[in-house]
């Protein structure tokens, strides 16, 4: 009989520091003291928690081990599984209370967060449909085939107020809605999984750690508005989410939970998968149904809506990932349940990717109106290195920044496009002091400038000229006129260009030169870059006083800028200097300036 | 992002040939299988060179600018050989906050490459790439299939050293 379980992480982020090494490890460690068939070792989803991976957790005490080595595993079977005695020295410091072992929802990082669409991740092992099937799966399914119609079934997501977490936040309901009323001979449901936004990981964890969530949910989608075939479109770079979905698909199979007849029905309902192939556009709604026909993922003006006129010229509905791991629990739940949790009109939780500069780097799962100073002081452990908090990104290239004097602001659909950001699909990096605000604003205009697809001018030629107005003044060149310029422009942009990726490029401009103009200012009147980051704008110089004479600085000058004699002060010829700060990483003594 | 074109002759086998048929021959009446074989012809060759690119042409039964036209719009479809050892580097929001750029051009001056290319020895390429998703080890980059996390530029000769 089994007495003990062993959660071991297999997202992306643990299986990256190695973690399917250590479950082999541990396999073979408990085989060795003859444990294999007391304690199963399970290979979970992600739990969230990235900055700690790789993650095991021993239940049924429910010890949280982080940043676990294999080197680690034997110490861990003998002491905690043979002897029953935790590894002090690998359990999350915050779980430890005294000589006791307190429950990861009491942690910082757990407390406040509420897991609905996250719910199955590091719990279930995503790779046996049993597991899913243990933990309520496919049984929303089974209610709506079998006792619910069609129409019901749109009415309970329309009443739950679950909005698309892919970015735009439309109401689900409605989009299933209108599907439904067109007329055809074939109608498709799509997934959207080409997560682009770079800094964001919720779908994939849940891709990883929870596949059959989004099979359910896609049939329950097929079954309300009448379509019998569904793709997914995922990103090639995911290959463990990739595998996950596939094998899920061939059980999901084998058990009648797709293919024909579904539950002694006449529903019937396929899923097919189709890989991505790196563009962030194809996250835009009708360029993903053009990828997935085999064309380029050009964006085309609507209407038609997709709904009307989607993949291959048929009615079709496309939803985020995180969108239909919400469904299933809806219909099991209902849509009361889902409608109590959030704000007026967010309803439900949102996952946010939290990156950047702060302790708890992972995946947060947090109800709507949480405010930012929540996710970050409290569940994000706050900046390190005795930083100060300057600012978080949150929507990826589409989105804002939203500056610390912001921070209390309930975070929901409509408070974060009122100041300037956007939800997005949910990244959210936080930026300490050390970050350049117009350099951030650059890095995402060079983003879109790569990724704009080129169909419509304001966006192909438009974010190109932006880009070259901020690099002239972070290069020193800017005039005051330029702040006009950047914003007139962005102004076009939004109102003229074709598809989302356009209209919301010039977001990241727009904010920070809404919360931060006294840096554009700093760059363009007085040469300066606050925060040190932009090179052109940079002068080094040496402490005469500190400064000992080592040599050593002048010795790893690879422009030969240094000079000076050996115990004198030496000097920069700032003429010469490339600054490149490889002085001021190698001195002893702090002499180097950087201004 | 502009794509370039390689000047190494390419040097296909047989047996490649013979698998990319078949790939084509499985895809051929399937609607929009043009990315699925794009994908499988990457993968038996490790890149797409023009040849490739007008062979499934004519076996899809499309023109050679539009399989040239999908080829060129993903950023994951490469129409020059990588080295042995493929270097990326996230540069995701997330990474180039804790400094991925330096990490870039530590790599670049270390190569004697910039992103994008391959150096003479056909030994290392080097690349950007967007996030892949493991922020929480961020700065992070990948050699083929090796993760690095959590990097500074001093570690980076380190790592060009194992594979020499």
């Amino acid at each position: 009989m089994v007495r003990s379980h062993v959660l071991i992480c297999g997202g992306t982020g643990c299986t990256s520091s190695n973690s399917t090494a250590i479950m082999e490890k541990m396999k073979a460690e408990l085989e060795a003291v003859g444990l294999q068939d007391e304690v199963s070792v399970v290979l979970t989803g992600c739990f969230g928690l990235c900055a700690l991976g790789p993650i095991m957790v021993v239940y049924p005490e429910g010890t949280f081990y982080s940043r676990v080595s294999v080197d680690d595993v034997t110490e861990i079977v003998n002491e905690h599984l043979v002897k029953g005695r935790p590894v002090k020295r690998l359990v999350y410091d915050e779980t430890l209370s005294g000589d006791e072992i307190l429950s990861l929802n009491e942690t910082g990082f757990y407390k406040k967060q509420h897991r609905v669409a996250l719910r199955n991740c590091g719990v279930i092992n995503p790779e046996v449909i049993d597991e899913y099937i243990g933990a309520d799966g496919y049984q929303a399914l089974a209610k709506v085939v079998t006792e619910m119609t069609p129409e019901e079934v749109i009415k309970c997501i329309l009443d739950s107020g679950l909005r698309g977490r892919g970015g735009a936040g439309f109401p689900t309901g409605r989009k299933w809605e209108f599907a439904s009323k067109v007329q055809s001979d074939k109608k498709y449901v799509c997934c959207n999984a080409d997560e682009g936004d770079p800094g964001a990981f919720m779908d994939r964890s849940i891709l990883e750690g929870d596949p059959h969530a989004v099979l359910e949910a896609m049939a329950i989608a097929g079954y309300a508005i009448g379509s019998d075939e569904g793709y997914i479109y995922v990103r090639a770079e995911y290959p463990i989410a990739i595998k996950r979905l596939q094998i899920a698909i061939d059980q999901a199979h084998e058990y009648g939970l797709l293919g024909k007849n579904i539950f002694g029905t006449d529903f019937s309902f396929d899923i097919q998968l189709r890989f991505g192939a790196g563009a962030f556009v194809c996250g835009e709604e009708t360029a993903l149904m053009t990828s997935i026909e085999g064309k380029r993922g050009e964006p085309r003006p609507r209407p038609p809506f997709p709904a009307v006129k989607g993949l291959f010229g048929k009615p079709t509905i496309l939803n985020n990932v995180e969108t239909y791991a919400n469904i299933a629990q809806i219909i099991n739940n209902g849509p009361e349940w889902f409608s109590a949790m959030g704000t007026e009109t967010s309803k439900g939780t949102k996952v946010f990717a939290l990156g950047g500069n702060i302790t708890n780097t992972g995946l947060v799962e947090i109800p709507m109106g949480t405010t930012l100073r929540e996710v970050v002081e409290e569940i994000g452990g706050g900046i390190p290195n005795g930083k100060k908090f300057k600012a978080a990104q949150t929507g990826g290239p589409s989105g804002g920044c939203i500056p610390a004097s912001l921070i209390d602001t309930p975070m929901d659909f409509e408070n974060l496009i009122a100041i300037g950001s956007m939800m997005g699909s949910g990244g959210l990096i936080v930026m300490d002091e050390d970050s350049c605000m117009v350099d951030i604003a650059k890095f995402f205009l060079a983003f879109t400038v790569d990724e704009s697809c080129g169909k419509c001018t304001p966006c192909r030629v438009g974010t190109m000229r932006l880009l070259e107005i901020l690099n002239k003044i972070t290069d020193g060149n800017g005039e005051m006129e330029d702040l006009d310029r950047l914003e007139e422009l962005c102004n076009y942009i939004k109102s003229a260009s074709l598809c989302g990726l356009g209209q919301t490029a010039p977001n990241p401009v727009l904010s920070t030169l809404r919360y931060f103009r006294d840096e554009y200012i700093a760059h363009i009147r007085d040469k300066k870059c606050p925060a040190g980051v932009c090179k052109s704008l940079l002068s080094y110089t040496i402490d005469a006083e500190k400064c000992k004479g080592c040599t050593l600085c002048s010795r790893v000058c690879p422009a030969g800028a240094i000079s000076g004699t050996v115990k004198q002060p030496h000097v920069i010829d700032l003429t010469k200097c490339v600054k490149c700060g490889a002085c001021m990483e190698k001195c002893k003594f702090g002499a180097i300036e950087r201004k | 992002m502009k794509k370039k074109l390689t000047t190494i002759p390419f040097k296909g086998t047989q047996a490649q040939e013979a698998q990319l048929d078949e790939l084509i021959a499985k895809n051929k009446d399937i609607p929009g299988a043009l990315m699925p074989v794009l994908q499988g012809a990457q993968e038996i060759y490790g890149y797409l060179p023009q040849e490739i690119i007008r062979h499934i042409a004519l076996g899809m039964d499309k023109s050679v600018s539009e399989v040239y036209g999908v080829a060129s719009f993903y950023s994951q479809f490469t129409l020059t050989p990588k080295g042995e050892f493929a270097v990326s580097i996230c540069l995701g929001t997330a990474c180039y906050v804790k400094g991925s750029g330096k990490l870039m051009e530590e790599f670049e001056k270390e190569l004697g490459i910039k992103a994008g290319e391959t150096t003479a020895d056909g030994k290392f390429s080097l690349t950007d790439t967007r996030c892949i998703g493991a922020c929480g080890l961020a700065p992070v980059l990948t050699v083929n299939s090796d993760v690095y996390g959590r990097l500074t530029p001093a570690e980076v000769k380190g790592i060009v050293d194992k594979y020499r």
